[in-house]
C-alpha cells in the first residue's frame, strides 16, 4: 500500500486568521491525507523542525497579514540551512500577483489566492508529491 | 395581534391556496432555498407563521415601540429621523503620519467618526523593534509604539470634537491610556472624550486569536479599565463586544449572535464579581456585528439581538436603569463575502449589506472597500465605500421611518426563530460550564470551523453560487483597479523613530513606571492607572506588555482541542 500524503500546515508571523487553514486542513483530511496543523505564530525554525520530525511530504503556510515577502523567504532559508530539499513548500493568502510570481521563482511550489477551491489545492498536492516520488526513484 | 377567528379562517383559506400552489411547486429554480447560514426558508410566510400572534399582548411583549422594552424596533424613539447612524470608516496604515493624513481626509469628506486600525505588532503587544515584528510593521494598520506615535496620529484633530474607535484588544489599556494622555496634553477634560475600544478579549480566544495573556488576567485588565472610566471618562465605551470576527471566522448568523451575547454576559458577570454595580457599567457596553449578505437573516439578527439582550439584562441580571437594557451596536459589512474575482462587484455586495444593517437599526456602520481581498484599500475604494453609505442615507428613503420591516411575517418569524435558537446555544454553553470552559475545551472554535467547512463545500459543489467565483466567471480576467502597497520603508522609518524616542526619553522614569506596573499587576491594585503613568513617560506598548507577560504568562491555544472532529 502506498503511504498516505503527509502534510504540515502552519501559520507563521503574528496573524491569527485561521479560517482558511482550518478549511484546508479539513479538506485534505477528507481527501485521505494525514494533516498535522501546528497552529498559530510558528517561527520558521518551529515549522521546519516540525516538518522534519513529522517526516512530511509538504508544508502548507497561510498568511493574510501582508508579511508574506518576509516570512516565505525566511522559511525557505531555514529549509536550506537545514538541508531540507525533499519537502514541498506551498501556501495561500492575500498575496498580490507580482509577489506570487516572485515567491514561486524563489522556490515556493505554489501560491493559492482567495477564491481558490480546495479541490485545486488537493490536486496540486497529489501531483507534486507523485512527481517528487518519481524524481526520487530516478535518483 | 390577530384574533383567533380571523386566524382560523385564514388557515382554511391557506389550505386552498396551498393546493393550487402545489401544481407548480415541483418546478424549482433552485434545488434548495436556504440562507447563507444554512437555514431553510419556507416558501411563504403569513400571520400563521408567527408564534403566539393570537395573544393580546403579542405586540407589546415581542415588538413594541422603538425606544421601549424589549427594543426590537430600535433603541431610540425616532431613530434616523433624529440622527443618522455614524458613518465610521476604519482606517490606519503605515506610519502615524500617513494615518493622520487619512484621518484628515475622512473628516474632510464628511466622515463623522474616526476608527483606528493598528498593525499586528501593536495588536500583539510587541514594539516595532522586536524580532517578531519583522515584516509586519505598518502592514494591516498603523504602528504605535509610544505616546509619540499617538500624538502624531491625532495631530490637528480636537479630541473634544470627534469620537474615536480603536480596534485593539489585548493591549487595549495601553492604547486608551495613550489617547487620554494626548487629550490631557490638548487640554481636553476626560469628561469630553468620546469613543469606543474594542477591548473584547473573549472573542480573541474564540475567533480572531490575537491574545497575549490567559483569560483571567485579561479580564482583570478590562474590569480595571471599566472602573477607571466609570469614574473619569464617562462617555467612553469601554468595550465593544464583537461578533464580527466570530462571523468572519465562519460562524453562522445564529452562532455569531449566540456566542457574542454569551461573551457579553460573561463580562457583565465578571464586572459584577469585581464588585461593580451593573447599572454603573452596563450603559457603556456596546456591540459590534457583521453585516453579511443574507439580507433578511441579518435584519432578523439585529432585531433579535436587542430583544434577547434587554430581557436578560433586566430579568436575569437585575439591571434597573433602562439604559443598561439597550443593545447599541456598530456594524461592518462582511469582509469574508468579498471576492478577489471581479472586485468591482464588491461595491454591490457592500451596499446591500450596509442596507441590512441600517434596516436593522445600527448605531454606526463601516462599509468595506471593494479591494480588501487584494490589499489594504486604496483612497478611491475608501471614498466609494463612504459614498455607498451616503447613498443609503440620503437617496433610498429607508431612513424616513423607524424599523420599516416590522410586521413583515417573514422578518418577525425569522426574528423569533433566531431568538429561540440563540437560547438553545445559551443552554448548551451553560451545560458545558460557561464561556471560559467552552473556550478552553475548544467548543466555540469547533462549532465555527464546522460551519466554515460546510460553507466552503456548498460553494465547491455549487449548492451555493458566488458570482464571479463558481459561476458567471470571466475568463482571463485582468485586474483593473489600483492596489495599494505599503512601502517596506515604513518599517525602517518606524523602527528608527522608536530608537530616537527611546534615546531621548527619561529612561529612569520609564524603568520606575514599569516597575510600578509590575508591582500593581502582582498585587490587586488598578492596573489602568499604572499604565497611564507608563504612557506619560513614553514607555512602549511592547515594554508594558512584556512586564505583564512576566507576571501573568502567555496563553497558548491547545491545538488538539480546536480541530473540528
Amino acid at each position: 500500500m502506498t503511504r498516505k500524503i503527509r502534510v504540515l500546515l502552519a501559520k507563521p508571523g503574528l496573524d491569527g486568521h485561521d479560517r482558511g487553514i482550518k478549511v484546508i486542513a479539513a479538506a485534505f483530511r477528507d481527501a485521505g491525507m494525514e494533516v498535522i496543523y501546528s497552529g498559530l505564530r510558528q517561527t520558521p525554525q518551529m515549522i521546519v523542525d516540525a516538518a522534519i520530525q513529522e517526516d512530511v511530504d509538504a508544508i502548507g503556510i497561510s498568511i493574510l497579514s501582508g508579511a508574506h515577502m518576509t516570512l516565505f523567504p525566511a522559511i525557505l532559508e531555514e529549509m536550506k540551512n537545514r538541508k531540507v530539499n525533499d519537502i514541498i513548500l506551498f501556501g495561500g493568502g492575500i498575496i498580490p500577483d507580482e509577489d506570487k510570481e516572485e515567491l514561486e521563482k524563489m522556490g515556493v511550489a505554489k501560491i493559492f489566492t482567495p477564491g481558490a477551491p480546495t479541490e485545486e489545492a488537493i490536486e496540486f498536492l497529489r501531483q507534486a508529491v507523485e512527481k517528487k516520488k518519481s524524481d526520487e526513484k530516478i535518483m | 395581534m390577530f384574533d383567533k377567528r380571523f386566524l382560523e379562517k385564514l388557515k382554511t383559506k391557506f389550505a386552498v391556496w396551498d393546493k393550487k400552489a402545489a401544481k407548480v411547486r415541483s418546478q424549482k429554480s433552485r434545488a434548495r432555498f436556504f440562507t447563507i447560514s444554512g437555514v431553510d426558508i419556507d416558501e411563504l410566510y403569513t400571520p400563521l407563521s408567527i408564534k403566539d400572534v393570537d395573544g393580546e399582548e403579542y405586540y407589546e411583549k415581542n415588538i413594541n415601540f422603538p425606544g421601549e422594552f424589549p427594543y426590537t424596533r430600535g433603541v431610540h424613539y425616532t431613530m434616523y429621523r433624529t440622527r443618522l447612524w455614524t458613518m465610521r470608516q476604519f482606517a490606519g496604515m503605515g506610519t502615524p503620519q500617513q494615518t493622520n493624513e487619512r484621518f484628515h481626509y475622512i473628516l474632510k469628506q464628511g466622515g463623522t467618526g474616526l476608527s483606528t486600525a493598528f498593525d499586528l505588532p501593536t495588536l500583539m503587544g510587541y514594539d516595532s523593534d522586536h524580532p517578531r515584528s519583522l515584516g509586519e510593521v505598518g502592514k494591516c494598520g498603523v504602528a504605535v509604539d509610544t505616546l509619540a506615535d499617538m500624538e502624531i496620529i491625532f495631530r490637528g484633530i480636537d479630541l473634544s470634537q470627534v469620537s474615536t474607535s480603536m480596534t485593539i484588544n489585548s493591549p487595549a489599556s495601553m492604547l486608551l491610556a495613550m489617547y487620554l494622555v494626548v487629550a490631557e496634553k490638548q487640554g481636553v477634560p476626560f469628561e469630553k472624550v468620546r469613543g469606543t475600544l474594542q477591548n473584547d478579549i473573549l472573542k480573541e480566544y474564540i475567533a480572531q486569536k490575537e491574545f497575549i495573556y490567559p483569560p483571567k488576567p485579561s479580564i482583570r485588565l478590562i474590569t480595571d479599565m471599566m472602573q477607571y472610566c466609570n469614574k473619569h471618562v464617562p462617555q467612553w465605551n469601554t468595550i465593544s463586544i464583537s461578533g464580527y470576527h466570530i462571523r468572519e471566522a465562519g460562524a453562522t448568523a445564529v452562532q455569531e449572535l449566540a456566542f457574542t451575547l454569551a461573551d457579553g454576559f460573561q463580562y457583565v458577570e465578571s464586572a459584577m464579581e469585581a464588585g461593580m454595580d451593573i447599572d454603573d457599567f452596563a450603559p457603556r457596553l456596546s456591540y459590534f456585528f457583521n453585516a453579511h449578505s443574507d439580507f433578511f437573516e441579518e435584519i432578523a439578527k439585529y432585531r433579535a439581538a436587542r430583544r434577547i439582550y434587554a430581557k436578560r439584562m433586566r430579568y436575569k441580571y437585575g439591571a434597573k436603569n433602562p439604559k443598561s437594557w439597550l443593545l447599541r451596536f456598530h456594524s461592518q459589512t462582511a469582509g469574508c463575502s468579498l471576492t478577489a474575482q471581479q472586485p468591482e462587484n464588491n461595491i454591490v455586495r457592500t451596499a446591500i449589506q450596509g442596507l441590512s444593517a441600517v434596516l436593522g437599526g445600527t448605531q454606526s456602520l463601516h462599509t468595506n472597500s471593494m479591494d480588501e481581498t487584494l490589499a489594504l484599500p486604496s483612497e478611491k475604494a475608501v471614498l466609494i465605500a463612504l459614498r455607498t453609505q451616503q447613498v443609503i442615507a440620503y437617496e433610498t428613503g429607508v431612513a424616513n421611518t423607524v424599523d420599516p420591516l416590522a410586521g413583515s411575517y417573514f422578518v418577525e418569524a425569522l426574528t423569533d426563530k433566531m431568538e429561540a435558537e440563540v437560547e438553545e446555544y445559551f443552554q448548551e454553553i451553560e451545560r458545558r460550564g460557561g464561556v471560559l470552559n467552552c473556550i478552553e475545551e475548544g467548543y466555540f472554535q469547533q462549532e465555527i470551523a464546522r460551519s466554515a467547512y460546510r460553507f466552503q463545500r456548498e460553494i465547491e459543489n455549487k449548492e451555493r453560487i458566488i458570482v464571479g467565483v463558481n459561476d458567471f466567471i470571466l475568463e482571463n480576467e485582468k485586474l483593473e483597479i489600483p492596489v495599494l502597497k505599503i512601502d517596506p520603508q515604513v518599517e525602517k522609518e518606524q523602527v528608527a523613530f522608536l530608537k530616537k524616542i527611546k534615546a531621548e526619553r527619561d529612561n529612569r522614569a520609564v524603568q520606575a513606571s514599569l516597575q510600578k506596573l509590575k508591582e500593581v499587576a502582582q498585587g490587586d491594585g488598578n492596573t489602568f492607572e499604572a499604565i497611564m503613568d507608563c504612557c506619560r513617560v513614553y514607555a512602549g506598548v511592547g515594554e508594558m506588555c512584556d512586564v505583564l507577560r512576566d507576571v501573568w504568562g502567555e496563553y497558548v491555544e491547545n491545538q488538539a482541542a480546536m480541530q473540528a472532529s
